[in-house]
């Protein structure tokens, strides 16, 4: 009986060991004992969570680099910019991804450096339902900031009609309506209004849930697009990429150069052109200087950990990243995104390359 | 190996144990009575550690803001400072109005199913009311974005406010989005529950005292009221409980609809904000240790509010029990 036993599991353990052999590699993985080096087809997975915000553009990138590198498999969870920061600082995934960028305290907690990688910028727009006007509202910046301090009340305002003197506008009640979930895009919209008005910064704050003075709150981008185009009356802040696939009309502002500005990809890149990188990799783009520039804009970032703890997974995930700034980004336009300028490229890549695992930088072929 | 041919171990044997009072116990009995006793132990342990984590993750709170966290009205995460009260208030308020509407729609759809009905219609009519209860709530709230909301305040709101304008409920801006959605949207969600609930109760009640009624020289809604209604009485307050429990906890549908302001208004037509969907928006991005533990602590209140209002409930059932069945004509 004992013996039988024996020999079945005897048996169990060559058929499971000759599977982990088959590959014609195997003496050569005895060889190397305990550390194998990687192989070219061993199949590598990277996780990742964050951000909503460029979810569509990184979807892309990992469904690119998976049919360059189909022995890469990359997961990213579009979980939340708050969320994608908390998972990389818990390890609990590869890289994080986030659209405002780490507060001292939060890079704190983590148990090593992270960098930012910018990885793509993008624009909130103000996106408005006024059945009776026919052109694009211009809206100066102080005007936007009453709209959503509740001071502005109705469509026809003098302080509205000011910038748009040809504009059929109603003497209809102005229904605002703001991000109730937390999100990267209020973010970087109440980063905006701050800017602009001292008393907003002070009152209302800038955060990713802000207690707002007045008007309606929606759930995801999503929410917002879908009350401002069902209901008349209605303005709303979303992302690019919602506004234009819904056709919504989006507002021109006006930015620190006072020339009315739309929201298209040039006037992104312009803004990003305009503001010096720092060294630490993430900078504010909102109300940037230059005559072409979009006031709400943003770098939208990867979070990677400086010292990978797998050299496997290390390298993998740098080569992917310097995929996804080098090729990835002829990807951005068409999904409403703009890409990195190349000055600002130069510097993330001085920084991927400083990615290492204990002693051994993991770009060093690159 | 040898094959054995003795059986004498597959036949129950009396069983050895013996019960406190000397008398022989069956195993199977004993295992399945211990079983049994381990499952529901294991629910209440479930609830029990339940209400043991979310203190202490809303501990931070507690501490910092004490009893004040539930009668504040300010909800600020950007200045830390936090207050519930107006979460408690959209749900207890959205909850009490949808049972406003399902309440007597759902009576009326279990008392035409349950003693009205050609026996033809009972079937496919009571089906396609529980169907309603199989619509995800994300659909119910896609339907109240883009169908309800701009009905109502297109339609509904200016009747309401023209004609009403002088009560507090029926003032202000009108959007759509609001309580008076959330309330609708929960209605429609809560009334395949009531009503099929409240059928079955209806079913229930013995032929005889309708009959009765019915010889006497009661016509059908005198029998239905005077003979059917008291006897079932305790169970129709149990299936509005019911529906009760599921408009409280609801949370999809009714952050899409019901504005997300935290606000407390006496009009309808204005936004609030509920339990539920506060935790749902804000949970993911939540990142500071109070902000986490405030949010920890509305779901705290929530369960204490469901707690409560489910003891209410019961108080309810138990009383309307006791009163003397039967009405008068």
């Amino acid at each position: 009986m004992f013996a039988r036993r024996n020999l079945l599991a005897g048996l169990l353990l060559a058929l499971v060991a000759c599977k982990g052999n088959q590959p014609s590699d195997a003496p050569a993985a005895k060889a190397e004992g305990a550390t194998p080096a990687p192989k070219k087809d061993e199949a590598i997975s990277l996780n990742g969570a964050g951000a909503t915000f460029p979810y569509p553009l990184y979807s892309k990138w990992i469904s690119e680099y998976n049919k360059l590198n189909p022995n890469i498999k990359i997961n990213y969870q579009s979980i939340g910019s708050g969320g994608g920061i908390k998972q990389v600082t818990a390890g609990t995934v590869d890289f994080g991804a986030t659209d405002a960028p780490m507060k001292d305290d939060e890079a704190k907690q983590a148990p090593g450096k992270i960098f930012h990688i910018p990885a793509t910028i993008g624009a909130v727009v103000v996106a408005y339902n006024v059945p009776e006007v026919t052109g694009t509202l211009k809206l100066a910046p102080e005007v936007l900031v009453d709209i959503y301090a509740g001071k502005i009340k109705k469509w026809n305002d003098p302080k509205i009609k000011a910038d748009n003197a040809d504009a059929k506008l109603p003497a209809k009640e102005i229904a605002v309506i703001y991000r109730t979930d937390g999100s990267g895009t209020t973010a970087v919209f109440t980063d905006y209004l701050g800017k602009i008005s001292p008393e907003w910064k002070e009152k209302v704050g800038v955060g990713k849930v802000v207690n707002w003075p007045a008007g309606l709150g929606a759930k995801g981008n999503e929410g917002v697009t879908g009350q401002v185009k069902t209901t008349p009356y209605t303005i709303g802040y979303i992302e690019r990429a919602y506004a234009s696939q819904n056709k919504l009309p989006m507002a021109e502002l006006k930015n620190k150069a006072g020339k009315f500005v739309s929201p298209t990809i040039e006037a992104m890149s312009a803004a990003a052109e305009a503001v010096e990188m720092p060294d630490a990799l993430f900078v504010s783009l909102s109300n940037a200087e230059g005559d072409a520039a979009y006031p709400i804009t943003s770098y939208s970032y990867l979070l990677v950990y400086e010292n990978a703890k797998d050299p496997v997974k290390g390298e993998a995930l740098a080569k992917y990243v310097w995929w996804g700034l080098h090729d990835g980004q002829q990807f951005a336009k068409d999904l409403d995104y703009a890409p990195i300028p190349a000055k600002v490229l130069a510097k993330v890549e001085a920084r991927l390359k400083e990615l290492r695992s204990g002693d051994k930088k993991l770009l060093s072929g690159a | 190996m040898s094959v054995s041919h003795d059986v004498s171990p597959l036949i129950r044997g009396r069983s050895k144990l013996l019960s406190r009072f000397g008398r022989e116990v069956n195993w199977g009995d004993f295992v399945f009575r211990r079983t049994t006793a381990a499952l529901a132990a294991l629910v209440i342990l479930a609830l029990g550690a339940m209400a043991f984590e979310m203190v202490r993750g809303s501990w931070d709170s507690l501490a910092k803001f004490g009893f004040g966290f539930v009668l504040s009205r300010v909800w600020d995460p950007v200045h830390d400072v936090y207050g519930a009260l107006p979460f408690v208030f959209g749900t207890i308020a959205s909850s009490l109005l949808a049972l406003c509407f399902a309440v007597p729609i759902s009576l009326g759809v279990a008392i035409f199913l349950s003693e009205l009905a050609p026996m033809w219609l009972r079937g496919p009519v009571g089906f396609l009311v529980e169907l309603l209860a199989a619509v995800p709530s994300v659909v119910y709230g896609l339907w109240g974005v883009f169908a309800l909301a701009p009905w109502l305040r297109d339609t509904v709101e200016p009747l309401l406010a023209n004609h009403l304008g002088f009560l507090p409920f029926f003032q202000g801006q009108q959007h759509g989005f609001g309580m008076l959605a959330g309330g609708i949207i929960l209605a429609i969600m809560i009334t395949p529950t009531i009503s099929s609930v409240s059928r079955e109760v209806l079913r229930a009640v013995p032929s005889a005292l309708r009959e009765g009624a019915l010889g006497l020289g009661a016509t059908p809604w005198e029998a239905v009221r005077v003979a059917v209604l008291p006897y079932a009485r305790s169970g129709l307050v149990g299936a509005t409980i019911l529906g009760l429990g599921r408009a409280l906890g609801e949370t999809m549908a009714i952050t899409m609809v019901i504005g997300n302001r935290s606000e407390i208004s006496a009009s309808l037509f204005a936004p609030s904000y509920t339990m539920a969907s506060v935790i749902a928006n804000e949970f993911t991005e939540a990142t500071g240790v109070l902000y986490l533990s405030s949010l920890a602590e509305v779901g705290l209140l929530l369960f204490v509010v469901t707690v409560l209002l489910n003891i209410v409930a019961r108080l309810l059932v138990w009383r309307v029990g006791r009163l003397p069945e039967g009405g008068r004509l």
